[in-house]
């Protein structure tokens, strides 16, 4: 008997020491007073970007100097795009592992928010002063299905073409160039080709290898031009069987058929935006791209290469619409935003830090060395953010006729559909009609005829 | 035999009068079982339960992001069905099993065993230097290996470095012939192992034996075929079964030369889990890839075992 006593005695302690451990990760917040406290910090950085890094650490300097007890950990990601939002989301799916504040891409917000990882940031939002210092389109970036808030905007950016000016003025294209139409790029790109055999004359992106690169520096500057959509936001539906999902395939079709673009081969390494911003544009070797707002971050001091020259060589103009209609420019933007993780055991304080890494000094830091746009007013009129680079002003007028990707929870199979879209066509292995039908029918497959229009 | 069977057999010797009066106490299999029981629970825990759990995860919509990552619903079968119903599950478990049985099957067995077999031949400082330069390769991580053969395949690589020199242009290898490029790097990197396990067997095989054979007037094929390689058979099932299994889960290799690519064109069942459960945040419909990928292991794993047994008796 008293051996059994002591069997189930054990038990009760073993049993009692795994509870103990199951919950210490949840809900420890109860007894970890302010006094000591830990943060974990999730972002991302890049070989060719370690400014969040350098406002990071910082903001962890400025913010244990001024909470006695409080360490932050940071826990930077070295990778790539999605490489970081599997690595993010997979250690959001423990309580134990998820970070307090983290580096989110805005696309994500919304299926990141249905899958409960971050917090409702709307109560601490509104006792933030700073908050009315960012600009009204910004905030929307951060706001879910259910209207509330749930990240701030650390910067944002627009696309647009970035061409060279000594690869224009050898085919005689005048400069500054700002092409009316699809047509006015096809022509110029041509000239290019015939004058200067040996060089790119106008690139897309093509292809699943590039990713979202494919379709936010490519095809959806084509398709928003064509007065067509890929979702439509009144309905909440997804769109099918649209003529300008079509013509721009046809558009990349020209491009790669006509060998006015890079090599299907070479469009197809993950690597080649490094070769137009590392060898192509240096080299004189490409005529045009588009690209986004924070390309001159590449080519300065610490970026990719260094080119200083690129603000007399380079030069940036809007992407036409289809055929010049109204608004006659079209441009895609992104960027990056903060979030605090719903199961943070400090909410508070995880906002707290948030706000540090926000503050005017530390977000003009990161928009100036990330060649990102502005979302607060008080750094968009600082003299050094406007004096960044030769562009700022240019790309920043592109926020007035910019389009927003539908961040929904099946947002990155379809682009992956229209990625291979992009690539049967560029490949030659479909016609642009085929390879849209292709397309419809992976999009039904995925949310359902229900959740589909047929324009 | 059980701790049971022996408490029976026990019984019987004893005379059946006494059996019923002798029936052990319901406790004492279990007490005896007990020491037993550490390396069941071990291997409950560790090998039992991956599999189960993968096993119920297939049938569930678990997802890395999205409403099913919160609450992840039972779907049954559907992630199955849907494979059934996917081209690319096809394609990609077509080409698994090209770069299987053409990677490993043939190339690193056939290889492999040809290397031993000439080293047994060779002189001292030749089989060295040869024993060297291939198990080189198998010696560096996979991720190396992975990095060297795309630096050998790639558009301006080694290779066609090479045949430049002769004035013929290559072609972009990763990009036209993705599926004979991974295989190639896979039988570069693996030949070593199989060389080994050869090496190893050959010198278990009597020379009395060979030499008997050669004065009956059996010629080298004749002798390879009568004599070694019987007498090497269970080697040969036992690496079959391990270079199988082994290609069959190679990921880094892949991954870093082609990472599927182009157009899925040499997107195996691994790299295909990972893309679906990774990149897509389909945790389900990646695990029922998984669990496919373990069937197909456990079918090979059966042949070789059964061969295996044969030759015992």
């Amino acid at each position: 008997m008293l051996r059994d006593h002591r069997i189930k005695v054990s038990l009760l302690a073993v049993g009692a020491l795994a509870l103990a451990g199951c919950g210490g990760g949840g809900g420890g917040g109860e007894d970890e007073t302010s006094q000591s406290s830990a943060l974990r910090i999730v972002y991302q950085t890049t070989e060719a970007n370690a400014t969040m890094d350098d406002v990071m650490k910082k903001a962890k300097a400025d913010f244990e100097a001024a909470h006695d007890g409080v360490t932050v950990n940071l826990e930077p990601i070295t990778g790539s795009d999605e490489d970081y939002a599997t690595k993010l989301a997979l250690s959001q799916r423990s309580p134990d592992t998820a970070p307090d504040v983290f580096y989110e891409d805005t696309f994500k917000i919304r299926s990141d928010v249905d899958a409960g990882y971050l917090l409702n940031l709307d109560q601490y939002l509104a006792e933030w002063d700073d908050w009315a210092n960012f600009n009204d389109g910004a905030k929307e970036a951060g706001r879910a299905d259910d209207g509330s808030i749930y990240a701030v905007p650390l910067g944002t950016d627009t696309r647009a073409i970035w061409y060279n000016k000594n690869v224009l003025q050898d085919a005689g294209v005048d400069v500054p160039w700002a092409p009316k139409d699809w047509n006015a790029i096809l022509e110029a790109a041509r000239a290019i080709k015939s004058s200067q055999p040996d060089v790119v004359p106008f690139n897309l992106y093509a292809g699943t290898g590039t990713g979202e690169g494919t379709v936010m520096q490519s095809f959806y500057q084509l398709l928003y031009g064509t007065g067509d959509t890929l979702y439509d936001d009144s309905e909440g539906k997804w769109v099918v069987g649209s003529q300008g999902f079509i013509d721009s395939l046809a558009f990349l079709q020209t491009l790669y058929q006509e060998d006015l673009a890079v090599t299907p081969a070479e469009a197809l390494d993950p690597n080649v935006w490094q070769m137009v911003f590392g060898q192509l544009f240096p080299e004189d070797k490409l005529g045009g791209t588009v690209e986004g707002s924070y390309s001159p971050s590449f080519w300065q001091e610490g970026g990719l290469v260094d080119w200083p020259e690129y603000g007399d060589v380079m030069g940036v103009a809007p992407f036409p619409t289809q055929n010049g209609q109204e608004p006659g420019a079209v441009s895609m933007s992104g960027g990056w935003t903060l979030a605090v993780g719903a199961n943070s055991a400090n909410p508070d304080l995880a906002f707290e830090f948030l706000t540090e890494v926000m503050s005017q000094e530390n977000s003009l830091e990161y928009t100036v060395a990330n060649s990102q746009i502005a979302v607060r007013t008080d750094v968009a009129k600082d003299p050094a953010y406007l004096d960044a680079n030769p562009f700022v002003a240019e790309v920043s007028e592109l926020v007035s006729v910019t389009n927003y990707r539908p961040a929904t929870a099946d947002y990155p199979q379809i682009s992956t559909a229209v990625q291979e879209a992009t690539e049967a066509v560029m490949m030659g292995k479909k016609t642009p009609e085929e390879a849209a039908a292709e397309f419809d029918a992976a999009v039904t497959d995925l949310v359902g005829a229900e959740n589909t229009v047929q324009k | 035999m059980t701790a049971a069977e022996v408490v029976a057999r026990d019984a019987v010797t004893r005379g059946g009068t006494e059996r019923r009066g002798r029936r052990r106490p319901p406790g004492r299999t279990v007490l005896r079982l007990l020491p037993l029981s550490p390396a069941v629970v071990l291997l409950g825990v560790f090998l039992a339960g991956p599999i189960l759990w993968a096993f119920y995860g297939s049938l569930t919509n678990a997802a890395l992001t999205g409403v099913a990552a919160k609450d992840p619903q039972w779907v049954g079968l559907e992630n199955y069905t849907e494979l059934l119903s996917d081209p690319d599950f096809l394609q990609s478990l077509w080409l698994t099993v090209i770069f299987v049985l053409v990677s490993a099957v043939l190339g690193q067995n056939l290889l492999g065993l040809g290397i031993a077999l000439l080293m047994t031949k060779a002189s001292k400082a030749v089989s060295a230097v040869v024993g060297v330069c291939v198990v080189a390769a198998w010696v560096l991580p996979e991720i190396v290996a992975g990095f060297v053969a795309y630096a050998f395949f790639n558009r301006e690589g080694t290779l066609n470095q090479l045949t430049a020199l002769f004035g013929i242009e290559g072609t972009d290898w990763l990009f036209t012939v993705p599926m004979l490029a991974v295989i190639l790097a896979n039988i570069w990197r693996g030949t070593a192992f199989s060389m080994m396990v050869y090496q190893a067997a050959l010198n278990d095989v009597p020379e009395e034996i060979t030499e008997a054979a050669m004065i009956d007037g059996a010629g080298g094929s004749k002798r390879l075929w009568y004599i070694t390689l019987p007498m090497i058979r269970r080697s040969i099932a036992t690496n079959l079964m391990l270079i199988t299994l082994q290609t069959l889960s190679v990921f880094t290799l892949i991954y870093v030369m082609t990472a599927g690519g182009p157009a899925g064109a040499s997107t195996t069942l691994p790299l295909m889990a990972y893309e679906e459960a990774f990149r897509y945040s389909d945790v389900g419909y990646g695990t029922a890839i998984a669990v496919v990928m373990l069937l197909i292991g456990a079918v090979f794993s059966v042949i070789y075992i059964r061969a295996l047994r044969e030759r015992k008796g």
